[in-house]
């Protein structure tokens, strides 16, 4: 579950993309998310961004069941090659609704095709300046190797950030250069408040969204390295409410051909946890998930 | 006066522009609690936000925005109501964040400007184009071990703010007495402390040389002058290279230069190929900063009467002599002082004093006005007792010594020595009979057509009472017994 953008204090937490971060909880249940989310959220003087927005009642809200609510349904969410897995969930998830009361309308969010090469502007761009400070001088093991300042930095840089993080430093650097900012960086922003205003707009005629959390199931650990837009691919149904600050949750309901577990992802208006929480609590008792991973996985623990 | 600068193959017009750094007067940092004291020990003043511990956030510091904003005011800019905090991104030991909290593209303050004066008496107004806060970096120390750099943070995260001018000064005159005045109006302000020595007030200077009225040649930034005299003499020396090179054929370099305290030089310090990108972008840690009309209404009803204000009231209502009241108003302390001693007393006469005798004698035992042995109050008493023909103005003069000395009152002096003016005319008439019978081969001159001689009789008159005789009594006697 990630809470509304401002909800939860980044203060303490080592930043990545300070405009993105936002801590939310992983639990088993979504009433296990709720709890966690209630203690975490509050608005905290230290952090600039926090918002003092009083917390809605999310245990009424869980127990109210989604009769009479409208939930709309992007036509954007799909994309080529996505596993018929992943969109029969999805059209399980609008029946599970429909039967519990609520009202399935479809919707536009026009410009969610350009979410992911926006957040892969943004959040590389403000990674490459939080990530300076791990320099060797102060934070970050030095390493040393007698030469100047910047020798140390290239040494202790080039040692101590992987691969995926130094792709990301890099873009970001780039991203935000002189000649380059405008192109990239500024045109991201402006994107970003196009996306913004889709859900705006959504939200004035609807109370939340369903999608699938992913074009596909889970790919296996170091998959994908060589191939890094495929794998940001994988982000593609979630950046957006990312990029909006919006609240989402992916509830596990159903498994892939190959076992994997599945999610479906619900989003609503800023600050509107309380009607996540009530959509979610209606996926979950619906699909009835047990799903486990699979046996050789928990045999390898 | 003409500012162009006569080379080999002719004239060339000097045109400067500088960006200020002040430190903001506040007792904490621009984003953290941290004090801002000076003097502190190495690191004593660095809390985790200032040392960029991983997880830290700023928090912008209210009292710093005031000084700003107030700093805009009082040098008639335009305050932005809305203005943003960005990321000023480059790699240095002493910047632990890895990049600056400044303002770039939005900055709190917009157009403004100053007036300066010159020694011939002509003004010129400057223009002022932007004031943006940022932090400062801390310090590297590089003398305290043979292979290693020191840092010290305490420095790092203070608020500044930039003060940066148009190209509008024509000479290192203009831009001494720009500092100057500069200077002059954040202490009045209470915005900056303008210790130069300290570090509070640091210029970059940006010169560039051009034929008359052609086109703006290019320009060098001599960087962290930290006095008035050095940054004249950077100027000067830039100006006469920049000459140099341009006449014998060669081009300026667009450069970050440094000044060599010792010889009076600047060398090159970066050029523009290394210049840094910084990549700024606004700080997703800070929201847009966005002021109220209120906000700025409070600052500004609150402001203090500024030096070019108090100048001309000064002149206005007081009477005081441009000169005098230039003298007077350079600092707030001496206005505040001369307000203080001049208050129902005569305004002209106070001000005689001051930049004569106290200024003279402060001058001379090598003390600041604000450690003058004399008070304000005190020395308005003096004048005090000329005005009203207590002592004459000679007296004063050894009255003021003494108080200059024991820092005790005129009153108590003038008592204990019995200095008080003679104004008794029967006791002047029996002075001036002494002298009119001693002398009396000069009365003869004198009444014989040698008027000049009128002076002497008075001397003598004066010498013999002591100097206490009050001197329009002995000259309207003495009148009336020579000439009646």
């Amino acid at each position: 579950m990630k809470p509304t953008y401002g909800r939860c204090s980044r203060w303490g937490i080592v930043a990545f993309a300070s405009s993105l971060d936002q801590a939310g909880p992983f639990t088993r249940t979504v009433a296990d998310s709720a709890l966690m989310f209630a203690s975490m959220a509050g608005h905290d003087a230290k952090d600039s961004t926090s918002a003092n927005i009083a917390l809605p009642d999310l245990n009424a809200a869980m127990q109210a069941g989604v009769k009479g609510m409208k939930i709309g349904v992007p036509s954007e969410y799909v994309i080529e090659g996505m596993d018929p897995s992943i969109i029969a969930l999805w059209e399980q998830g609008q029946a599970w609704l429909r039967d519990a009361g609520a009202e399935l309308v479809a919707v536009s969010l026009p410009h969610t095709r350009y979410a992911l090469p926006a957040y892969y502007i943004i959040a590389p761009a403000e990674a490459s300046s939080n990530l300076a400070r791990y320099d060797g001088v102060r934070y970050g093991a030095r390493l040393d190797n007698g030469g100047s300042l910047d020798d140390m930095y290239e040494a202790t840089r080039a040692a101590g950030f992987g691969a995926e993080v130094q792709r990301r430093i890099l873009i970001g650097t780039y991203a935000l250069s002189a000649g380059y900012y405008d192109a990239y960086y500024l045109k991201a922003q402006k994107v970003r408040q196009l996306i913004r205003s889709d859900f705006d707009t959504v939200f004035a005629t609807v109370d939340a969204i369903l999608t699938p959390a992913t074009p596909s199931a889970a790919f296996a650990l170091g998959d994908k390295q060589d191939d890094p837009v495929t794998m940001y691919l994988n982000d593609v149904f979630t950046v957006p409410a990312n990029l909006a600050g919006l609240p989402g949750i992916s509830v596990p309901a159903g498994m892939s051909g190959a076992g994997l577990p599945l999610g479906l992802q619900v989003l609503t208006n800023t600050f509107r946890e309380d009607t996540l929480y009530r959509v979610a609590a209606c996926l979950e008792a619906q699909a009835g998930f047990t799903g486990l991973p699979p046996r050789h996985v928990l045999a390898d623990r | 006066m003409s500012n162009l600068v006569s080379g080999q193959t002719g004239d060339w017009e000097v045109v400067i522009g500088m960006e200020v750094h002040a430190q903001v007067t506040s007792q904490a940092k621009l984003f953290s609690g941290s004090s801002t004291s000076f003097g502190a020990g190495p690191n004593e003043n660095v809390s985790l936000v200032d040392a960029a511990m991983p997880g830290m956030l700023p928090v912008i510091n209210e009292a710093c925005v005031r000084q700003a904003v107030k700093t805009g005011l009082g040098l008639n800019a335009q305050i932005n109501l809305y203005s943003v905090f960005d990321r000023k991104n480059y790699f240095y030991a002493d910047l632990p964040q890895g990049y600056q909290i400044s303002q770039f593209k939005h900055p709190v303050v917009g157009e403004g400007s100053l007036r300066i004066e010159l020694g011939d008496g002509s003004a010129h107004d400057i223009g002022i184009e932007r004031i943006h806060l940022e932090q400062d970096a801390g310090k590297s120390l590089h003398d305290q071990h043979p292979a290693k750099s020191y840092i010290d943070l305490n420095r790092s995260g203070v608020a500044l703010m930039e003060i940066v001018s148009r190209p509008d000064l024509r000479s290192a005159e203009q831009a001494g007495a720009y500092i100057k005045k500069l200077r002059s109006i954040l202490r009045y302000l209470g915005t900056c402390d303008g210790n130069m020595e300290e570090g509070s007030l640091r210029a970059d200077v940006n010169v560039s040389v051009r034929r008359p009225g052609g086109p703006l040649g290019t320009r060098t930034e001599t960087k962290n002058l930290n006095s008035v005299r050095f940054i004249m003499q950077a100027i000067d020396y830039e100006v006469e290279r920049q000459i140099e090179v341009l006449e014998s054929g060669g081009e300026i370099d667009q450069e970050t230069r440094l000044f060599d305290t010792a010889t009076g030089a600047t060398r090159p310090m970066r050029s523009k190929e290394d210049a840094h990108d910084y990549r700024y972008f606004p700080d997703p840690d800070l929201l847009p900063l966005q002021l109220t009309e209120e906000f700025v209404a409070d600052i500004r009803a609150a402001l203090p009467e500024l030096p070019d204000a108090i100048k001309a009231r000064m002149i206005a209502e007081y009477g005081l002599s441009a000169y005098d009241a230039s003298v007077l108003t350079e600092e707030r302390e001496t206005a505040a002082f001369y307000e203080a001693a001049s208050e129902n007393q005569d305004k002209k006469l106070v001000a005689n004093w001051m930049t004569s005798e106290l200024f003279g004698a402060l001058n001379k035992a090598g003390h600041e006005l604000s450690d003058s042995p004399v008070s304000p109050q005190e020395l308005g008493r003096l004048v005090g007792l000329i005005s009203d023909g207590t002592i004459s103005g000679r007296i004063a003069k050894d009255v003021f010594a003494e108080m200059f000395a024991s820092g005790r009152p005129a009153a108590e002096i003038i008592e204990e020595k019995g200095l008080k003016q003679v104004s008794d005319s029967s006791q002047i008439e029996a002075l001036i009979d002494r002298v009119l019978a001693d002398n009396a081969d000069k009365v003869s001159e004198y009444r014989g057509g040698k008027d000049k001689l009128f002076g002497f009789f008075v001397g003598q008159t004066m010498k013999l009472s002591a100097g206490q005789a009050n001197p329009a009594m002995v000259n309207e006697l003495l009148r009336k017994k020579l000439d009646g």
